[in-house]
């Protein structure tokens, strides 16, 4: 049979490719090593790059397709939705201040010289290995399974370690995929959405676009008109994909916007667990990033998709940074399917980000677990929507914002019950931490309910870190910065429980970083 | 061991700056205990706040230190490092932060901090075991996060419980007995018994005499307008408990 190609049962092989829900240990060192410094991502890799001529224009659209050899119908797809950008408005609603954006300043397109996709991982430029190696993503799947050093490990030792596959994307093209012969074999596609275009033409015809459509925002009607690459992944019908899979957003070039699109669809009882990292490099000016997720789970699938955002957030004075304005949208269209996001946001100068899950299947489940912290300057408007449309759908929304020195952190939600979706239940719990007395903390719950049959609960908390519960830390011995760290980390206890473990790690590290200086 | 000498020092901002201990002094050699008695607002805790090194309080004069260290200027985690530990009279809630860890965390920061290697996780669970079994504390209770829901009993056994964990070298004891019924405070006093050790001192401060039928002062000290004002054998805590604190303080006075 095909490894892993039921649901129930495993097979030996099995084992060596079944992957408890975790990234691999250098990715761990690498955020330890985050410690050392603020922000230790912010270098930059000297490396010839092709660019799009600057600024925002028909021509720069059919550049970036023909760059790619694309299809006529992707061309058509791209100007229409340019031709609808070019009539919509900058959405100002949500609650960050930003100097306006000048979209004729960015470069659209920007990919290493000497061609984008490489035959093999030894056609990878050093310059983009050592890229990944700093940030601790390691692309060399010999390295990821026996260890950088290799010497001392056996091989048997190595396979116990978990797996990650990585589609790793530096500025606007995909430069490596791991384990994609392992991951055929269970059937599982997994390949940047510029080479899905070729090869499963009729898969991202299907569904790109369904979930998020062209129309659907500013920002995410911009990225349907210039998105340069991302992650396709399909997993078929009753497969459990056999590790995690994670994509790596790096940008690099200066001046340049990221505009990468996520399509994952989960067939008829299949499952996959998605981990997505980001980090650029410091520069001044701001950043652009506009990216697009959609995820289709059909009957009894599940998709957990989880996201570790530190992209660079600024100097103090609130200088540079990268403006994060995503679109992440995920559809339970089959009965008794699920998605579940969570996301851990320390970074970016400006986040404006709302993951969503249209409950359309009966019995469906959405789940959003958020963790947000700012400091310095920084500015989040983050939260999530739940559209119950389908009968007995259930959903879960828990979000932690940590607010410090003078920034602002909004968690801003919709529960809407529709008229159909009987017996729809919603918990939602929104907890707010500020440490010091120059931050802000606001939550800005929206409830539209249709269905009288339907149950809706609510809890809000705001609370301040106590120089009490400081104190009581210290006196037992630990020093003031570690004290805020596990504070902070209980504070956000039950939704780092949904993380995969050593992402969880990252996470806990990146934390740290990111509210470094925040007392005394 | 603690050594403090004339002590003074200040709560509250510049001009409205109160006085709260005034020249006090007081020495506990290792190996002995000793209580600190007043009547209430006599400001003991403050006593323990200030060695400590809680924010908040100004130390305008004097000195105190710990085997000839002058405690005054460190950090309260370097205090906590060199051997000071400070029961709390009302132990702080810390959600999503249970025990374990939380007791872990700053064993394992004392001990870096003074050169050690950190335990392992078997030696500090099977630590952990021991002292939760002689102290009565349910092991489930040490997986809750640090005195969340826990009653005024439990919080003060789990006082000790990180007392026993940490070992420290010096103990303040601040008004351990309030809040506990009988058997709590004897399981408490038989923690705090068992760490009596000829090179470990004590400051058990209380308002009422019951703590101290269970664990036997050297000496007793009455504090009052932020002075020691009598010193006695344990015979002073009796009187204080027959004649009051205006008995025996009109006659110092």
């Amino acid at each position: 049979m095909d490894c892993c190609g039921g649901t129930t049962e495993h097979d030996e092989d099995c084992d060596d490719v079944k992957v408890k829900d975790s990234i691999d240990a250098k990715t761990v060192e690498a955020a330890k090593a985050l410690e050392s410094e603020n922000y230790s991502a912010g270098f930059t890799t000297d490396i010839e790059m092709d660019m799009a001529p600057k600024g925002l224009s028909e021509d720069t659209i059919r550049y970036i397709s023909a760059a790619k050899n694309e299809p006529e119908w992707l061309l058509e797809w791209r100007l229409k939705a340019y031709e609808r950008w070019l009539t919509m408005e900058e959405p100002s609603w949500a609650m960050v201040r930003y100097p306006k954006i000048d979209y004729q300043a960015y470069y659209y397109f920007a990919a290493p010289k000497a061609g984008a996709k490489y035959a093999s991982i030894d056609d990878v430029p050093k310059e983009i290995l050592e890229t990944y190696e700093k940030l601790g993503i390691p692309l060399r799947e010999a390295e990821v399974l026996l260890g950088v050093e290799g010497a001392v490990e056996t091989a048997a030792e190595a396979r116990e370690k978990p797996r990650v596959a990585v589609d790793a994307v530096f500025d606007s093209v995909s430069v490596a995929t791991t384990f994609r012969k392992e991951l055929q074999k269970a059937g599982v596609i997994f390949m940047s959405i510029s080479e899905a275009v070729h090869e499963y033409p009729e898969l991202v015809k299907k569904y790109l676009g369904t979930v998020v459509p062209q129309s659907d925002n500013f920002f995410a009607t911009l990225n349907s008109a210039v998105f340069s690459d991302g992650t396709f992944v399909y997993i078929p019908k009753g497969v459990r994909c056999p590790m995690e899979l994670s994509t790596y957003f790096r940008m690099n070039a200066e001046n340049t916007g990221q505009f990468e699109r996520t399509l994952i669809i989960a067939d008829e009882a299949a499952y996959v667990s998605y981990l997505e990292g980001c980090t650029a490099p410091m520069r001044d000016e701001n950043q652009l990033h506009a990216a697009v997720v959609e995820l289709v789970a059909l009957d009894d699938a599940e998709i957990k998709y989880s996201t570790v955002q530190n992209w660079w957030p600024g100097d103090e004075d609130g200088k540079g940074g990268i403006f994060n304005f995503v679109t992440k949208r995920g559809d339970c269209r089959g009965d008794r399917s699920k998605i579940s996001w969570t996301q851990v946001e320390t970074g970016s100068a400006v986040t404006w980000k709302y993951p969503s899950c249209i409950l359309r299947g009966d019995d469906s489940v959405g789940e959003f677990y958020s963790i947000a912290v700012t400091n310095g300057r920084q500015q989040a408007d983050t939260g999530t929507k739940m559209i119950h449309l389908g009968k007995r759908t259930k959903s879960r929304i828990i979000s932690k914002g940590i607010s410090a020195g003078k920034s602002d952190n909004t968690y801003r939600g919709l529960v809407s019950v529709n008229r159909k979706a009987e017996k729809a239940r919603n918990f939602t719990q929104c907890d707010s931490l500020l440490i010091g007395d120059r931050c802000g903390a606001h939550t800005i719950p929206y409830v539209e309910n249709r269905c009288a049959s339907a149950q809706l609960e609510h809890e809000a908390t705001t609370t301040k870190l106590s120089e009490d519960q400081l104190f009581y830390a210290r006196q037992r011995g630990i020093a003031e910065e570690d004290a805020v760290a596990l504070l902070v980390n209980g504070f956000v206890r039950d939704v780092l429980q949904h993380l995969p473990m050593e992402f969880a790690v990252e996470a806990q590290s990146l934390l740290k970083v990111s509210l470094e200086g925040s007392v005394g | 061991m603690l050594k403090i000498t004339n002590l003074s020092a200040t709560v509250g901002e510049a001009a409205e700056a109160k006085t709260i201990l005034n020249g006090l002094s007081l020495n506990v050699p290792a190996g002995e205990v000793h209580a600190i008695m007043g009547p209430n607002g006599a400001v003991k805790s403050t006593l323990s706040y200030v060695l400590t090194g809680r924010s908040g309080y100004e130390v305008t004069g004097g000195s105190a230190t710990l085997n000839g260290e002058d405690v005054l200027d460190m950090d309260p985690e370097i205090r906590a490092a060199k051997g000071m530990f400070l029961s709390f009279q009302y132990p702080i809630e810390i959600p999503g932060v249970p025990v374990m860890t939380f007791v872990r965390t700053a064993m394992n920061a004392q001990r870096k901090a003074r050169g050690e290697a950190e335990i392992s996780a078997p030696d500090f669970i099977k630590k952990s075991r021991d002292v939760a079994k002689m102290l009565n504390l349910d092991a489930e209770m040490l997986k809750r996060p640090v005195n969340v829901g826990f009653s005024g009993g439990e919080k003060k056994r789990l006082e000790i419980y990180q007392m026993m964990m940490l070992e420290p070298k010096f103990l303040i004891l601040d008004e351990t007995d309030s809040g506990l019924d009988i058997d709590a405070l004897k399981t408490v006093a038989d923690g705090v018994n068992a760490m009596r050790d000829p090179s470990r001192g004590m400051l058990v401060i209380t308002h009422y005499q019951r703590l101290l039928d269970y664990i036997k002062p050297d000496k007793v000290h009455v504090l009052a307008k932020g002075q020691i004002i009598k010193t006695g054998g344990p015979e002073l805590a009796l009187r204080l408990e027959q004649e009051g604190y205006d008995g025996v303080l009109g006659e110092a006075a």
